[in-house]
């Protein structure tokens, strides 16, 4: 979409004046400074999705619009979660879980982990599940960026 | 050297090169430069409203009744807001307008400042689109967006925001005489291959129906309509917003389809095989419950310039996306070419059924009444106009018997507030449609709340000399609101009675006009002829009518086409 002010809260007007549901929702500027790059997971019957793509289509300021999931695709999410680590035990538990989901601890102090995690939203979500929720102090979730697996690409 | 411009100058060059003729608006603070440079041209006619709503409805019939981009200037704040009503009734009947506002400086943006408001925030889900003009060199060419966006595709209305230190800076002036944005391509064009298989359809069709809506009067495409359906032979309703798009006095033409449609007109709808559905969109109001639409099995074509009104509501067999002139046209050669026609002892079968279905006669009313029945004002207007006056209306039982009883044969002549129902909408509306017609009779015909809605408007007619005949159908109630209690809230009519009305008559004169009382049903064709005879002169025509009449047929809300209630 065209990287300008009020582009995104087009997008978001839709979506609440239609009574869509976003999930969630991330955007940050391109290689080319003049286009931004969305990527918005939604929900919904076949439909409502088509309503959606052909609303979102007819802003101005959406220039392609593409649906991920009618094709193969990638797809990250960086999760930052502050969580207790005190004492010995809880901090190697911790450290484990942390190994076995391929994250790194980037922040220590003697009572705190602030651990870095990126994948898939259910890797995300299968990580905190396995935390010990009692821990967990805060989190930080970006919202899922995607592209399309293989030859498939969206651009200009 | 080339000389520079203000912001106010561009402003008025930029409509002077649309050629924009009249602009509708009301001064302010935020736009008093803009105002200076109107004030030293005379190309664009400034026509000062008395309310900011009216600016936008004047603009709005002017565009309805001539298909030119219709323009309205509103200050800052209050201005913009008093605008929104006419702004999203434009948006929701697809009319291409023009708004410009003033805003605050640049400066004070965000500050709260005197008469600010987030215009743009304000107006985003009732506009095509929007911008805010923070740099004079983006000026000239965000207006001829503006007008590009507002004038193709599904047209709409657009809004440019300009603060008042952009309208004092210079700038050099260039108007580009075109111009292209990457991400908006609206299409004209159909896909052949849709085409053809809806071709292929409609040569299979036992029970075939023309289903014609506003897309056919926006995109002019009356003409292609028409000979389209005498070529076929095929039954043709359309809806309130399509009124004028297929002649209404012709035999093949049903009578207006929905929740007040013509009993023959709903229930070919109901029970066609094949439904070619033409600039429409299936609104609740048209179609009534989706589900009962469905209890009926039949195969549809929609023809529509916006992909997201095709399957909106009900799901389509051939969509084809396109200007709807570009398919008819089409669709015209296409058949032309074609040596298969349509089975026609099939097709003979189904008109025999319509014509049982229009010897229901929905539309009859009581013609003796010793009341005045407010129908019977409607069919004498439209016979003492010849059928060719411009009519708008407000909203209400009034607007559905000028659909039902004012047969237009011409597109552009009914002019109403059909998708967002705005009541306050005939009078100013009527104020545009004279400006873009002048010298042809205007109507508008209003019932008694209505008309207070915007009833300030009768001093910019008196200003601007604008003869519009008032028929104003008063019967003391808000009577759709009225009627909606008797079928449904068991008669208790809540704040639906118009107490403490104003003598009309008096108020007609106080500003100027000629007012009349017309209470008896025996008065009512003089008092027309006379009232029209005044070419020069606005006259209020109060019609004391039947308090308790309804509006006959009636889908009610939630039903299916085939359940209508029947006088």
């Amino acid at each position: 979409m065209e990287n300008e002010a009020g582009a995104l809260s087009r997008v978001a007007g839709l979506f609440s004046a239609r009574g869509y549901n976003i999930e969630s929702l991330s955007v940050a500027p391109t290689e080319d400074p003049t286009l931004s790059r969305m990527t918005l997971v939604t929900n919904g019957p076949d439909e409502v999705v088509e309503q959606i793509t052909k609303q979102l289509n007819k802003l101005i300021e959406v220039v392609k619009l593409l649906d991920l999931s009618s094709e193969g695709y990638v797809e990250r999410e960086l999760m930052l979660v502050k969580v207790r680590a005190v004492g010995g035990q809880d901090r190697e538990e911790i450290k484990r879980l942390v190994d076995i989901f391929r994250g790194n601890i980037i922040d220590v102090t003697d009572k705190i982990y602030t651990v870095e995690l990126t994948g898939t939203r259910s890797k995300l979500d299968g990580f905190l599940q396995a935390m010990d929720r009692n821990l967990i102090l805060e989190i930080a979730r970006t919202g899922v960026s995607g592209l399309s697996r293989g030859e498939r690409i969206l651009k200009l | 050297m080339s000389t520079e411009l203000t912001g106010a100058e561009i402003t008025i060059r930029c409509l002077q090169e649309e050629g924009v003729s009249h602009i509708f608006g009301y001064p302010g603070g935020a736009v008093l430069f803009l105002y200076d440079e109107l004030f030293k041209q005379d190309k664009v006619k400034h026509v000062l409203v008395r309310h900011e709503q009216a600016a936008l409805h004047a603009a709005d019939g002017y565009a309805r009744s001539s298909n030119k981009v219709g323009v309205a200037l509103v200050t800052s704040g209050p201005g913009v807001t008093n605008a929104v009503t006419g702004i999203a009734t434009a948006y929701m009947d697809s009319i291409p307008m023009v708004i410009i506002s003033g805003q605050v400086p640049t400066a004070a943006i965000g500050q709260d400042a005197f008469q600010e408001v987030d215009t743009v925030g304000i107006t985003r889900p009732c506009v095509k689109h929007n911008f805010l003009v923070k740099d004079i060199s983006e000026l000239a060419v965000t207006i001829k967006k503006a007008f590009y966006i507002a004038s193709t595709g599904r047209p709409g209305p657009v809004l440019v925001d300009i603060p008042k230190d952009v309208t004092q800076q210079k700038a050099i002036f260039h108007y580009p005489d075109s111009v292209s944005l990457r991400s908006y391509s609206p299409v004209v064009s159909g896909d052949i291959h849709q085409i053809d298989k809806a071709v292929q359809m409609i040569l299979e069709a036992k029970r075939p129906m023309v289903y014609s809506g506003g897309g056919v009067i926006l995109d002019d495409a009356a003409p292609e309509l028409t000979e389209l359906v005498r070529m076929l032979n095929f039954p043709c309703t359309s809806t309130l917003m399509g009124l004028g798009g297929y002649p209404a006095t012709d035999r093949q033409f049903v009578g207006m389809l929905g929740m007040h449609g013509t009993y023959e007109a709903n229930m070919a709808m109901q029970y066609c095989d094949v439904l070619i559905a033409i600039g429409a969109r299936f609104d609740d109001r048209v179609i009534g419950n989706p589900k009962h639409f469905y209890s009926e099995e039949r195969k549809i074509i929609h023809i529509d310039i916006d992909p997201s009104s095709i399957s909106k509501r009900v799901k389509v067999d051939v969509p084809i996306v396109g200007s709807v002139s570009a398919v008819l046209k089409d669709l015209i050669i296409l058949f032309k070419a074609n040596k298969e026609k349509v089975e026609a002892h099939a097709l003979q079968k189904w008109w025999e059924q319509i014509e049982l279905w229009r010897a229901r006669d929905c539309l009859k009313y009581d013609r003796s009444a010793s009341v005045i029945k407010p129908q019977l004002v409607v069919e004498k207007l439209y016979e003492i106009t010849g059928g060719d006056a411009f009519i708008t209306s407000d909203v209400g039982q009034h607007q559905m018997w000028a659909a039902q009883f004012y047969k237009f044969d011409k597109p552009r002549r009914w002019v109403n507030s059909g998708g967002l129902g705005t009541m306050g909408f005939g009078l100013p509306s009527a104020m545009g449609v004279q400006m873009a017609n002048p010298g042809s009779t205007v109507a508008c015909i209003t019932g008694e709340a209505s008309i207070q809605m915007c009833i300030q408007e009768l001093s910019t007619c008196k200003q601007y000399h604008l003869p519009i005949k008032i028929i104003n159908l008063n019967n003391r109630y808000m009577g759709m609101v009225r009627q909606w209690q008797e079928f449904f809230h068991g008669n208790r009519y809540a704040e639906s009675y118009m107490d403490a009305l104003p003598d009309f008559v008096k108020l007609a004169e106080s500003y100027g006009h000629v007012g009349m009382r017309i209470d008896k049903p025996e008065d009512i064709d003089g008092a027309l002829r006379e009232a029209f005879k005044l070419d020069k002169q606005l006259v209020f025509m109060d019609f004391i009518t039947d308090q308790t009449e309804n509006v006959f047929p009636m889908v009610p809300g939630g039903k299916g086409l085939s359940e209508m209630i029947l006088v």
